[in-house]
């Protein structure tokens, strides 16, 4: 194995349990904005999208990188916008007069 | 450079990530998280040789615009689903940066870059086939029912085995072909692992595909060299995995029951009870109310389906001015998603202390005069506490059996997702208005006007 696999595979475990330990008890209220942005967070393929359509050489690799960084690009955009809009309407309110 | 700047997004996730599990901080946390995006963007953009940019610059416009779109058009309602369809595209990407590899050297790949194209292709196309089927569920494109399969789990084994064995192929072959074969077998268990599967399960199983979606990418991270992506997908995997675990605690029901019982919408015939149930007219409902001191709302996913959330809270309004006391009560999974009911309330600016959980709202129904049940079921379903031999027995419910007055808000007697009969609906104190949520709700409101 060549050391920067090695040291990928380390950056890999280390980084999950950080995964782990971040996420503690979570309330049911924000379960779905947690994993709405959670969800964002996984586009971060979008950096192997944009280095693949970078480097393509024409063809299907071109092909497949302009796709990859479409797929990955409304993943973060979509998703992190998305969360925003809901956690925006947990916005504390001002009591409603009687 | 480029790694202490990439280490500088992987922190802003991490932040981002423990900000988005608290009530006060989740805004700020999720655009710390994008804050961290963009910067690996740019530092990508710098660092590498472009040699098109074209399929950079149209790509990224394409996706920000449909996705950007989505995300603001899109009903509160519907938001299950979208978060669904994101995910999925998330996989599609990771799938397609093994793809561009493997185009890239013809498949010339030495072993461990061999391993990590086939999981990145595997896992990302099972990402993405199964967040569409899980959309198509959501959206009502394919029916929320488990749809049982020849074979059953068999097939699911026996093609899983397959995934594994066209994996071992590719990584030790040396051709394209196995990981085409891979491909299409991982995109055939995103089918029939997520088809068998009951459309309330849905979220569990939209949380679990977000943590795998993150392990494609990281897998992609692998393939292609690149810490930041191999971090942020590790955190994502990880973290998405304890929030899958938290939502089947709220639901009461484990991973392993999620993915492999195909409850959730039973198959079997429901014994359903032939007692009599005391039908309601909108006007005896009104005059319920308006003689109440108290009243607490208990809206679930047929208040979703029906897009109710605006003629509660406008019955609501007509009550208070009537100096009644209103409140909500929310149970844990009430909606489509785990805290998506929250959602709908606070859009239909109903005031965030009038809502109240499962521990706050169950010693209070004992004093309530009448408690308004719109589209919910299992989840108000006393067999649960009292029926030891009840599929649901030991979910945690709302016990509304204990207020004076109960109406039921229901298009049918049919059963809920569970395919259970609800004693409740036969109780002397419960009132049942057949009718579609909305639609029941705004009559309710006009016959107020009568007394």
């Amino acid at each position: 194995m060549s050391p920067e696999f090695v040291s990928g595979i380390v950056v890999f475990v280390l980084a999950a349990f950080v995964g782990l330990e971040v996420i503690s008890k979570v309330p049911p209220t924000l379960h779905t904005p947690l994993m709405s942005g959670a969800n964002a967070i996984s586009g971060i393929t979008i950096v192997g999208a944009l280095i693949a359509a970078g480097i393509a050489d024409g063809g299907l690799q071109t092909a497949f990188g302009f796709l990859a960084v479409v797929a990955a690009s409304i993943n973060v955009v979509g998703g992190f916008l998305v969360t925003d809009r809901m956690l925006e309407m947990f916005k504390k309110k001002p009591a409603r007069q009687r | 450079m480029t790694e202490l700047l990439y280490l500088g997004a992987a922190v802003l996730f991490i932040l981002g990530l423990k900000q988005l599990s608290g009530p006060r901080t989740a805004r700020r946390g999720n655009a710390l998280a994008a804050a961290g995006m963009l910067l690996a963007v740019i530092v990508t953009l710098v660092e590498t040789d472009v040699l098109s940019w074209w399929a950079i610059v149209a790509g990224i416009a394409v996706g920000a615009i449909v996705g950007g779109a989505l995300a603001i058009r899109v009903q509160m309602t519907s938001m299950p689903q979208l978060v669904a369809a994101f995910n999925g595209f998330g996989g599609a990407a990771s799938a397609l940066v093994a793809l561009f590899e493997l185009e890239r050297t013809a498949a010339d790949l030495p072993m461990e870059t061999a391993i990590v194209v086939v999981l990145s292709l595997l896992i990302g196309t099972v990402t993405f086939t199964g967040s569409f089927v899980a959309f198509g569920k959501l959206q009502g494109l394919i029916t929320g029912r488990p749809i049982g399969l020849p074979g059953g789990q068999a097939l699911n084994a026996l093609l899983a085995l397959a995934a594994v064995g066209a994996g071992v192929w590719a990584v030790i072959g040396d051709s394209t072909l196995p990981y085409w074969v891979a491909l299409g077998i991982a995109a055939t268990i995103g089918f029939t692992g997520v088809l068998p599967i009951g459309g309330a399960d849905m979220p569990v199983v939209i949380s679990l595909l977000n943590s795998l979606s993150g392990i494609a990418a990281s897998m992609a991270g692998f393939v292609i060299g690149n810490q930041a992506l191999i971090v942020g997908g590790a955190l994502v995997g990880a973290a998405g995995l304890i929030l899958t675990v938290q939502m089947g605690e709220a639901m009461n029901r484990s991973l392993a029951n999620v993915l492999f019982s195909g409850f959730g919408g039973s198959s079997g015939a429901v014994e359903m009870s032939d007692k009599p149930v005391n039908r309601a007219t909108p006007d005896d409902v009104a005059i319920a109310l308006a003689y109440a001191s108290s009243v607490v709302f208990v809206p679930g996913y047929g208040l979703a389906v029906a897009q109710a959330q605006y003629a509660v809270r406008d019955l609501a309004t007509e009550l208070e001015k009537r100096d009644i006391d209103v409140g909500y009560a929310i149970h844990p999974v009430a909606g489509r998603m785990p805290g998506h009911m929250n959602v709908l309330l606070a859009e239909a600016d109903v005031p965030y202390d009038q809502l109240f959980d499962l521990e706050q709202s169950n010693p209070k129904f004992a004093q309530t005069d009448v408690v308004l049940v719109i589209g919910a079921n299992d989840v108000v379903n006393p067999s649960a506490r009292d029926d030891a031999a009840s599929p649901i027995y030991g979910m945690p419910i709302l016990e509304v059996d204990k207020a004076r007055n109960v109406v039921v808000v229901k298009r049918s007697l049919s059963p809920g997702f569970a395919g259970i009969d609800n004693p409740l609906f036969y109780e002397n104190e419960t009132m049942m208005l057949f009718a579609d949520g909305k639609d029941a709700l705004e009559s309710v409101l006009s016959a107020m006007d009568q007394v």
